[in-house]
């Protein structure tokens, strides 16, 4: 940079440039620098430059884009059917980067619809539309007679509500940029105008030259800039004379510069002036400097010192579809159409219309469009003008478009690393420093159209780090997620296992006391016993100490009953809280628009099921208390107390189903349905499991009526309820043990290289649950032998009958037989279970699995050899 | 009505995107250029070394636009489009004007066939060369048939020169009673200084006839033929000064540093190395493609130079004359590297972009 700056003396001056130019530049003052790259199309700017500005008649209609700026789009403040009169706002800044629109003149509003707008893209967005009376009746303006007697935030407020937004191209909101974070230094006035055919800033320069310098004034002002340069190329050789005269004695200086495409981008001009760069993404202002179009000091200074907001702009008409090519104040919303006849189109000829200049404007395909605050040109072209681009040929990476390129990159690479879409390169190659000035593909000998290559590229890059940014996080709250899973399960799993030792210890003891006391004295204890383990899960579920065991304990026969109620109402309420969970759920799912909205919809309607089924128990057990409390019938307890058993089994059950789908159903929401398939796999199994314990619920009554006497129920308590604990726990072991299982089967399909870690983890807690079930397989068959112990010693003992011991005996046998009948058969589908998953399982689970598989099949075998004991 | 007639005429021709205007610039008058660019040197060759280098070029050329059409059309593309961009025609010219100028004609097309359909078209065509196809078709030819690409005719002035038309074409296709080649082919001066082992610098100008002047009778004038037609090309901004001041500064400087005078081990002034052999042809013809070299200007200026030692190593130390085929494609292979490490600095960048991507 140091380098360029020590020839101050333009290098590429335009050889061919009129004599006057090198003249305008000898009497310039100031130190220029010259622009990288850069290129000289024709200009074409003499056709429009013959005749003043002149207002064209007042259109019938006028449309009104809400969106005529960079930013958030106005927002409407009247209705339809309003007359409103000219300069009267009519919508306001919808936010901070938005900019407020006026009626640009007196009328009544038709309507607010979509109608075509200038844009590269043809699109149709909401206008205000406005039929002019005719009469052209201000609104009440407030000029300020002095500016320096207000603040600038004051003038600020004042640019903002006048709507004002840069007149250049950009239509960036102007009040943002003169309320800069940063101390300005230096104000920029930009009056060069590079692009072909434009002479709008020419013609304003010429014929409003005091304005130009009395807003610089005002801008300055604001600003507090202590300096102003007011930038114009070489080729206007009448507007910088104008210029000069105006800006005599002002601490403004008119610089001008040699005539090369783009000099007039923002960045550009500053290294032309001040021969400094803008930091890749960052603003002139963070250089202390603000850079603004010629037309919006024009703009700002009408709007402070006569009150008038933005509501007309000098556009210039050109193109040799033109017969009377020149520059217009147009009102904002002139369709093209009107403005094109009023200088005299020639329709015939017409083959291209550009809105801006031939660089960088965009062609349209329609004519009633209208003009917006960044319409600085109108180029109603023919054929022979702007002529069909020839086929692109191969890219020989001749260099001429690095040559051209202002912002010093390498456009031939970026070609080629667009076509091959590598954002990695384009990204390397500073794709976003392109400005887009079509430079390049203005030289390229091989006709290529380049900058529609970056633009291209720039929005799939911009799409993909959308996208990207959503993905990463989805995958830290999916992460987040199971690390707080993870956690919750584990606290779960330590509060068991103490449970689980204390019950031991407690049943030790128990049975220790029951050795000694006599047949009739067991009775009670064991229920006290049963109501214990159930008040203290009943605790352990509620999460609090509210019903503690010896607060029950006193009282057995109504401690019972309230235990009961209590677990049911905290199942219950367990259930209706993942009946929320599910039904939010199912909410997000439909709000993201993922897919297995049904399977949740099933799974809720499961779920209500469950509760109503829970209700249903719940009330029951409410009767058959209020019963006992009449009939102080304990014979019922005993009853009452088997079916409270295969609920809690069976809820037990289901709580592990709707785990495991709300599992499934998380995940498929997180993972974008890429697991479907494991999820229908997982749903179904758990409708499966739904329906075999519907059986389990319709056995009790049958099983109740097949119980034969009430002589033979304390026998069978006492078999039955040592045995029922534990099956409930295989059972409860082995639903966790088949979820393991389950979750493998999903992290096997599901697995990728981030997921390992968390796969780990879950292969080990898997191995873990099965060593538990190994246990708890081998407590149980210990537990037979230790019956088979205690049935021997009680039919040995001589107090009681030779019958009597073989009503005890039998009774038992077949309640045991049904729960290893049930066991085996879920050992069995455990097995099968595993198989499966050994099916689907990669290299690395197989070992694991198949030892799993070993162990589940021992069970299995363990299970008939039981039974076949019993039987 | 309004907005039938507003969509009428515009309409057909649809939203375009900018730039709607586009500069003079094309292809083919870059190849036409480049074309216009040779023909001083062609002249010179011509002059010196009899019609054989006339013919060779437009046999060559021939066989060239043969090998475009031919591939082309079994690319089903269009071969007039393909055509028209003279690129073929280039490459058959500076194959021509590199080979011996009594080269057979089988030679010929070996070396432009090898070089257009294997070495441009396999690759995928015009932009998607790695290597320059002229120069590898021309070092096939130097692998493959040693003697017959040695045989330079002896110069204009000297004893056995023929500037025959007829013999010419006889010779290099023999249908009729052409001349024998062997009988009158002469080692070229950078042949000679190389077998060169006893005999000091101003002996061997003296002892042998083809040196003359200041790198060997003819040879000067056709390097300075070709220098023209580069400055005239650098001129019409074509391509920029950077690969050629490369190749030639350091030709110049590796000349410089190892010229141990005029003893019979020397091998050769800067002088005669710059004037020598195939040195300017390569460094404003052979060198510039942009195809196959590197991309930025700094780039360019690194891919000369590299040429340019290397030219100078394989002359003083190598088994061949000359090294121009040899070092491009040695460059060629490089200039990947070099564009990766050559990235010009961006606008509002503090630094330039080195290396390859940085993976997140």
């Amino acid at each position: 940079m140091n380098a360029i700056a020590k020839s101050p003396a333009p290098q590429h001056l335009d050889t061919q440039s009129h004599v006057s130019r090198s003249q305008v530049i000898a009497s310039s003052e100031r130190k220029i620098w010259p622009l990288t790259g850069g290129v000289h199309p024709e200009e074409n700017k003499h056709q429009s430059t013959g005749c003043p500005v002149s207002v064209p008649p007042l259109p019938k209609t006028l449309v009104l884009p809400l969106s005529q700026h960079a930013g958030a789009p106005a927002d409407p403040i009247i209705s339809v059917g309003d007359q409103v009169l000219k300069g009267q706002m009519i919508a306001k800044a919808s936010g901070f980067v938005s900019a407020a629109l006026h009626a640009p003149t007196s009328g009544i509003i038709t309507a607010i619809e979509n109608r075509p707008i200038p844009h590269a893209s043809g699109m149709y967005d909401l206008c205000i539309i406005l039929d002019t009376d005719g009469q052209d009746q201000w609104c009440e303006l407030a000029p300020v007679a002095d500016y320096r007697q207000l603040s600038s935030e004051e003038l600020v407020e004042k640019v903002r509500n006048a709507g004002i937004s840069g007149m250049g191209g950009a239509g960036f909101p102007t009040a943002i940029k003169l309320a800069p974070n940063t101390t300005i230094n230096t104000l920029i006035l930009n009056g060069t105008e590079c692009e072909p055919y434009i002479t709008a800033d020419d013609m304003l320069m010429r014929e409003k030259a005091e304005a130009v310098i009395q807003g610089a004034e005002i801008l300055q002002y604001m600003l507090g800039a202590q300096e102003c340069l007011i930038g114009i190329e070489d080729n206007k050789p009448e507007a910088i004379s104008a210029m000069r005269k105006a800006a005599t004695g002002k601490n403004i200086y008119i610089v001008v510069f040699p005539t090369i495409y783009p000099s007039g981008g923002e960045k550009q001009l500053i290294q032309i002036l001040t021969g400094q760069e803008v930091p890749s993404g960052k603003l002139p202002a963070d250089l202390g400097m603000v850079v603004q179009n010629v037309g919006t000091a024009v703009s700002v200074k009408e709007a402070i010192l006569e009150g008038k907001p933005l509501i007309s702009r000098i556009t210039t008409l050109t193109g040799d579809a033109l017969a009377t090519p020149q520059n217009v104040d147009a009102l904002i919303g002139t369709l093209a159409e009107d403005l094109l006849h009023y200088a005299a189109l020639k329709e015939s000829e017409l083959a291209t219309l550009v809105f801006g200049g031939p660089m960088m404007g965009f062609s349209v395909d329609r004519m009633d469009i209208p003009v917006i605050k960044t319409s600085n040109c109108l180029i109603a072209a023919t054929q022979d003008e702007f002529p069909d681009a020839p086929d692109a040929q191969a890219c020989i990476r001749c260099g001429h478009c690095a040559e051209a390129c202002p912002s010093s990159l390498l456009p031939q690479q970026l070609y080629w690393h667009a076509k091959a879409e590598n954002h990695e390169q384009l990204m390397h190659h500073n794709l976003f420093d392109c400005i887009e000035c079509g430079a390049c593909s203005f030289v390229c000998p091989s006709s290529i159209p380049l900058v529609q290559y970056y633009r291209a590229s720039k929005g799939a890059i911009r799409t993909q780090e959308a996208k990207h940014a959503k993905s990463e996080r989805s995958k830290q709250r999916y992460e987040g997620r199971l690390a707080r899973l993870e956690q919750e399960k584990a606290e779960k799993e330590a509060k068991r296992k103490a449970n689980a030792e204390r019950a031991a210890k407690l049943k030790a003891a128990k049975a220790a006391e029951n050795t000694e006391s006599d047949a009739k004295a067991e009775e009670d204890p064991i229920q006290a016993a049963i109501a214990r383990a159930k008040a203290r899960k009943a605790a352990a579920a509620a999460g609090s100490s509210e019903s503690t065991p010896a607060r029950q304990e006193p009282s057995a026969p109504s401690q019972q009953l309230s235990a009961k109620q209590k677990e049911l109402k905290v199942q219950l309420s367990m259930a209706k809280a993942q009946a929320k969970k599910t039904e939010r759920a199912l909410a997000a799912a439909e709000a993201s628009g993922n897919g297995d909205i049904e399977q949740l919809k099933s799974n809720l309607q499961m779920l209500n099921d469950q509760v109503t089924k829970l209700q249903q128990s719940f009330d029951e057990s409410a009767q058959s208390d209020a019963a006992n409390d009449s009939n102080k019938n304990k014979s019922a307890k005993p009853v009452l107390s088997d079916d409270e058993k295969k609920r809690k089994v069976e809820l037990a059950m289901a709580k592990a189903a709707l785990k495991k789908a709300e599992r499934a159903l998380a995940e498929a929401v997180e993972s974008n349905n890429e697991s479907t398939e494991s999820f229908q796999q997982a749903v179904d199994e758990c409708q499966a499991k739904i329906k075999s314990l519907e059986v389990v619920v319709l056995a009790p009554p049958a099983e109740t009526a097949i119980t034969p006497s009430a002589d033979a129920k304390p026998s069978a308590k006492k078999a039955k309820a040592p045995l029922s604990d534990e099956a409930k726990k295989l059972k409860i072991e082995s639903a966790m043990a088949n979820a393991a299982v389950k979750k493998l089967q999903r992290a096997i399909t599901s697995a990728s290289d981030d997921e390992l870690e968390t796969l780990k983890q879950q292969l080990v807690e898997a191995q873990q649950k099965a060593a538990e079930m190994q246990q708890a397989l081998d407590n149980l068959t210990n537990g037979n032998v230790g019956e088979a112990a205690v049935e021997s010693s009680v039919s040995e003992t001589p107090s009681a009958g030779v019958s009597a011991s073989a009503k005890k005996a039998k009774a038992p046998l077949s309640d045991e037989a049904k729960k290893l009948k049930i066991e085996s058969a879920m050992a069995n589908a455990a097995v099968k279970k595993l198989q499966r998953a050994i099916a689907s399982a990669g290299e690395d689970e197989l070992d694991t699995l198949k030892q799993q598989l070993a162990e589940a099949e021992q069970k299995a075998a363990d299970m008939k050899q039981a039974l076949e004991i019993l039987s | 009505m309004a907005l039938i007639n507003s969509r009428s005429s515009i309409s057909q021709r649809g939203r375009e995107t900018s730039p709607h205007t586009l500069g003079q610039n094309s292809t083919q008058r870059v190849m036409n250029l480049v074309i216009m660019a040779t023909i001083p040197g062609l002249i010179a060759q011509t002059v010196f070394f009899g019609w054989g280098t006339l013919i060779n070029v437009l046999w060559c050329s021939l066989i060239a636009m043969g090998c475009e059409a031919a591939v082309v059309s079994l690319r089903k593309r269009s071969v007039s489009f393909y055509l028209s961009d003279c690129s073929a025609l280039v490459t058959g010219l500076l194959l021509g004007l590199a080979l011996p100028p009594f080269a057979p004609w089988w030679l010929s097309l070996v070396a432009v066939s090898f070089g257009m359909v294997i070495g441009k078209h396999l690759y995928g065509g015009l932009g998607q060369n790695p290597f320059n196809p002229a120069m590898l078709g021309y070092v096939l030819v130097l692998i493959s048939f040693p003697q017959e690409m040695t045989t330079w005719l002896p110069p204009l002035g000297l004893e056995g020169h023929n500037n025959s038309l007829t013999d010419a074409l006889f010779t290099i296709f023999p249908l009729g009673q052409g001349v024998s080649v062997d009988a009158i082919s002469m080692a070229t001066p950078l042949d000679v200084l190389r077998e060169n082992k006893s005999l000091t610098i101003n002996e061997l100008w003296e002892a042998n006839p083809v040196f003359d002047g200041l790198a060997g009778r003819g040879w000067m004038w056709v390097n300075l033929a070709y220098l023209a037609g580069g400055v005239f090309l650098i001129w019409r901004k074509v391509f920029t000064w950077h690969a050629p001041v490369g190749m030639l500064a350091a030709i110049a400087v590796m000349a410089t540093l190892f010229w141990s005078g005029t003893g019979s081990d020397s091998h050769g002034s800067p002088l005669f190395h710059l004037l020598s052999g195939a040195t300017m042809l390569g460094a404003f013809f052979i060198i510039t493609d942009p195809v196959s070299g590197a991309t930025s200007n700094r780039g360019r200026l690194i891919f000369g130079a590299g040429v340019g030692v290397m030219v100078y190593v394989i002359r003083a130390w190598g088994g061949y004359p000359d090294g121009v085929a040899f070092a491009t494609l040695l460059m060629n292979m490089a200039a990947p590297t070099i564009d990766y490490y050559t990235q010009p600095r961006t606008y509002g960048h503090r630094k330039a972009n080195k290396g390859l991507p940085k993976k997140d």
